[in-house]
């Protein structure tokens, strides 16, 4: 067994990072720039999350939504839901922040390879998926057509528009965004992310699925998923639960046999789908 | 040149027809064209036809007083828009307002209607496949009205 004094250690002897850009990406929706210090070297998997501290006020698991090809400040996109995410979105340029991580699981880039890829955000769950949508586009003669859906609340709430038109500019992506309402001038589509899996190009045999987005829509989405004919076993999701401390000591993000922190926070649907289902997990 | 039929048999809602049924089906079709900013149907008026979009888009909207219509839901190219003709009393619920130049079949409802009077098994095909899409369109409108993306789902830390 780890001694206490090692494990309570992500704690301890943490050089504070510091504040680097700050990117308004929607009415609610920051992306901070976090600089580690120096010395500090900084690498992860697309999938992975920080734990970040607002000093003073708590920590808050939060993905990293980044290239995870790119050297440099390390981006984190955040929504102000909360004392702390409200901490977090309101620093500056300049002021510290405490980051520990990376942490858990990542999406299964290797194992997708040769196949299609379905990528399949609802609302702050783009982020999580940006790393993985960078990755695939950088390897892209690796898999066959990668196709991302895109939902979110209104036109406003959409997160990172300019580089949405961009992958739309592309001939190898499929993009669609939609949103759940909108007015008159909106010119894109208004609906739910499963109403549009039927209409992505994919072949379910050698697909591989990733979604993020509330549980509500994930459960939504595996449906039909599955409908279109892919296999518990070809879907991941991203899931969220309380997480503490990222090290799977304190218990509290357990869900069934599982700790999110330290077994997600992606997994396959296939062993998850029981205790998705269960009202008591 | 393609033939309605063949129109009919390239549209997922209803290319798995018998061919039989293609070529009924087919007698109550017509090719229909209309340009970005048309509509294909209005709110209040006799909801006659039913449209396979072959290409382009369609916003269903409603019309909100005091604050301009409000997009309910879009229909592209693959799918189908209107289930009015099916069902008294044959109005329109929404305007159909095109936002991407539009190519359809459009069908006839009180062709469709007599046809399916006349042979109850195309009757029953049709109304199941109807009743798919509109319950495919309802679970959309729940998921939508449980606002998963607002705050009220998010963790609050």
């Amino acid at each position: 067994m780890q001694p206490l004094a090692e494990a309570v250690r992500p704690w301890l002897d943490r050089e504070p990072w510091r504040v680097a850009g700050i990117r308004q990406e929607s009415r609610d929706t920051v992306s901070l720039e976090l600089e580690p210090p120096a010395g500090c070297t900084f690498s992860f998997l697309p999938g992975q999350f920080n734990m970040l501290y607002a000093f003073g006020v708590g920590e808050v698991p939060i993905s990293v939504s980044g290239d995870p090809a790119t050297v440099g400040p390390v981006l984190h996109t955040i929504r102000d839901v909360g004392a702390v995410t409200h901490a977090l979105c309101t620093l500056q340029p300049g002021q510290q922040v405490g980051v520990r991580g990376p942490y858990g699981t990542h999406w299964p880039m290797a194992e997708a390879e040769g196949g299609d890829v379905l990528v399949l955000a609802g609302g702050v769950g783009l982020p999580p998926l940006r790393p993985a949508i960078y990755h695939l586009l950088a390897h892209r003669q690796r898999y066959r057509r990668i196709a991302l859906l895109y939902g979110a609340r209104t036109p406003g709430d959409l997160l990172f528009p300019g580089e949405l038109a961009a992958w739309r500019g592309r001939f190898d992506l499929y993009v669609q965004v939609t949103v759940d309402a909108a007015a008159e001038d909106w010119r894109g589509d208004v609906g739910v992310v499963p109403d549009f899996i039927g209409l992505a190009p994919f072949d379910p045999a050698t697909t591989t699925a990733f979604v993020v987005g509330p549980e509500v829509m994930i459960l939504f989405t595996v449906r039909a998923l599955i409908r279109a004919g892919l296999r518990d076993e070809q879907i991941f999701l991203s899931t969220e639960r309380n997480m503490q401390c990222a090290t799977g000591m304190c218990g509290h993000c357990q869900l069934g046999p599982f700790l999110v922190c330290r077994d997600g926070p992606v997994f396959c649907y296939r062993p998850l789908a029981p205790w998705l289902r269960r009202r008591e997990a | 040149m393609d033939t309605l039929e063949h129109e009919l048999r390239n549209h997922p809602f209803l290319g798995d027809l018998s061919p039989a049924y293609l070529t009924l089906l087919a007698g109550c079709a017509a090719n229909v064209h209309f340009p970005a900013g048309a509509f294909l149907f209005r709110e209040g008026t006799p909801a006659d036809q039913c449209f396979l979009l072959r290409k382009g888009k369609v916003a269903l909207e409603i019309a909100a007083g005091g604050r301009g219509p409000l997009i309910i839901q879009t229909v592209a190219a693959g799918e189908v828009t209107g289930f009015s003709w099916l069902l008294e009393p044959h109005l329109w619920q929404f305007d159909g307002r095109v936002i991407e130049p539009v190519s359809a079949v459009a069908l006839d409802g009180r062709c469709l209607r007599a046809k399916c009077e006349d042979d109850p098994r195309l009757g029953f095909e049709l109304m199941r496949r109807f009743a798919t899409l509109a319950t495919g369109r309802l679970q959309s409108a729940r998921l939508r009205l449980l606002d998963v993306y607002g705050t009220a789902h998010a963790t609050s830390r």
